[in-house]
């Protein structure tokens, strides 16, 4: 069943808070879940599906589901990392077409900042018997030397720079400055990036995104129930979702599974990438844009590096803004998940209700673009194309 | 030459992967490929991730390989090499690059397996310049 045409996105939320020690996660997941309603208008006993991932606390949904009080008649837990709240967007959609669901609430929360984990730093958790784990923990991979390993190919194949790259940050700088919430706000220059020290070459800690606390939330509803709410309408008008994992031992570094999402979900949409006024495109680091960028086809493979330089991703200045307000770069990358933010950002672009420094003029076709798990070994990508009714 | 690094986190085996720490105990470095379409592939399992088959096998590999890409992990007290090597068997496996100019890597170059022992006593496979 297609997802596209049949679901609305009505309420998007993104938690104020970037630091919550204060705060519990199950709370963080209430509060966004309140906020999202408030927005469209709606209350919690409209609510009859209910969305989560890996970062909601507890047994799959039975802890949200009771701790947030919910009667609901849908369920989905796809895990797929920071993607899993876009995948959670379209399987939405294909519920409420299904008749399972009218309201579907997607949340997403967590404290990474308040707990002080060295995400990028570390080898992740992970469960024994995840098969792939033996061979790969002796060697020491960690979220920022494993996304360089990807920059360090493409550089090789393609001629990449770390310049380039780093106007990836800078562009997404000179959104965070106009957003009173980003934890960076503090415009850069390339020279800024390329000074900064080495995590991982060749990437530098400003090709990192932050760490922080916080969360998001949406609500998806259909087409009836959109219309009789007050807010702007964002019809989910494609989607697609691809997993690429290592091939049995046929790595290809600088291709990701957006080239399959996104092919999916420009065929549901029945629009090319020329035709997208605004992009929210995942960014755990510079080079995941890039790679993503290409793979979705608004570049060919390679050319990347000279399609994100001279800040042609600056809204107002480049032929392609991208996360304006400020990304998971500069603003905000809740529980490490960088999806949902990506979401809410596009929805604010479509209802014209992002900064108006950084507001797309007309924008009625957007992109939301997520990558969960790890670009190196094994990674789900999910892309949506929104559009404003 | 690098300063002296903490051992590597040991892997844990499990019933399907035994025989090839036991072998890398012995200093012997496997991999596993399959009868049916007759390709070796990476990581080891038994059933073959190409064509599905179950009727695949260990060998020994040559050790033999040529540097992916590599990056040098530099937030730490002691900078590591992490990388992909293409086995000359085939598939690509992840690994560390040990006991060389960690600045001198480059693609192409060709590597030839060693085993260092991890913190739970197990040999790991990793790469130094052939
Ligand atoms: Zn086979």
């Amino acid at each position: 069943m297609s997802s596209g045409g049949h679901a609305y996105i009505v309420g998007a939320y993104e938690h104020p808070t970037r630091h919550a020690p204060d705060k519990s996660g199950a709370q963080l997941h209430a509060e966004v879940a309140l906020g999202a309603l408030a927005d469209a208008g709606l209350s919690r006993q409209d609510v009859d599906g209910y969305f989560c991932a890996g970062d909601a606390p507890g047994l799959g949904p039975l802890s949200m589901v009771d701790y947030l009080n919910l009667r609901v008649r849908h369920v989905d837990t796809t895990e797929t990392g920071g993607s899993s709240y876009l995948v959670h967007v379209a399987h939405a959609a294909q519920a409420i077409a299904a008749g399972k669901c009218n309201v579907a609430l997607i949340t997403l929360a967590g404290r990474p900042r308040s707990e002080g984990t060295s995400i990028g730093t570390s080898t992740p958790p992970g469960s024994l018997a995840q098969p792939d784990r033996q061979w790969e923990v002796p060697f020491r991979p960690t979220v920022v030397n494993m996304y360089a390993l990807c920059a360090q190919r493409h550089m090789y194949e393609f001629g990449t720079t770390s310049e380039q790259l780093a106007w990836i940050k800078v562009a997404a700088s000179h959104h965070a400055q106009h957003n009173p919430r980003a934890m960076l706000r503090d415009v850069v220059t390339v020279e800024d990036v390329m000074r900064s020290p080495l995590v991982a070459d060749p990437l530098h800690r400003l090709d990192c995104c932050v760490i922080s606390d916080g969360g998001g939330a949406l609500l998806v509803t259909r087409p009836e129930i959109a219309r009789s709410l007050a807010r702007p309408r964002v019809r989910l008008r494609g989607a697609g979702e691809a997993i690429k994992g290592q091939d049995g031992g046929n790595i290809a570094l600088t291709t990701s599974a957006a080239a399959h999402s996104g092919a999916a979900a420009f065929a549901e949409a029945g629009v090319t990438p020329a035709d997208i006024r605004y992009v929210s495109i995942y960014d755990s680091f510079t080079i995941t844009v890039l790679v993503q960028l290409e793979d979705l086809g608004f570049c060919a493979k390679g050319e990347g590096g000279r399609f994100v330089a001279d800040g042609n991703l600056i809204s107002g200045v480049g032929r392609l803004p991208f996360n304006t307000d400020g990304g998971g770069l500069c603003n905000n990358h809740p529980s490490n998940r960088g999806g949902m933010t990506k979401v809410i950002e596009a929805v604010r672009q479509l209802r014209a209700e992002a900064h108006p420094a950084v507001q797309v003029p007309n924008c009625h076709l957007a992109l939301a673009q997520g990558t969960g798990g790890n670009l190196a070994t094994r990674h789900c990508s999910a892309t949506l194309i929104l559009e404003r009714e | 030459m690098n300063a002296i690094a903490t051992p590597p986190p040991g892997p844990q085996p499990n019933a399907e992967t035994q025989a090839f720490w036991d072998a890398a105990a012995r200093g012997q470095f496997l991999v596993r490929r399959c009868n049916a379409c007759g390709r070796a592939h990476w990581y080891p399992r038994v059933v073959c991730p190409h064509c599905f088959s179950d009727r695949t096998d260990w060998e020994r590999a040559s050790g033999q390989g040529t540097l992916y890409a590599f990056t040098v992990m530099r937030r730490v007290p002691v900078p590591y090499a992490m990388a992909y090597v293409t086995l000359a068997e085939g598939p690509t496996m992840l690994t560390n690059i040990v006991n060389t100019d960690l600045d001198a890597l480059y693609v192409g170059q060709p590597m030839r397996v060693v085993f260092v022992t991890a913190d739970n006593g197990l040999a790991v496979p990793m790469f130094t310049p052939a």
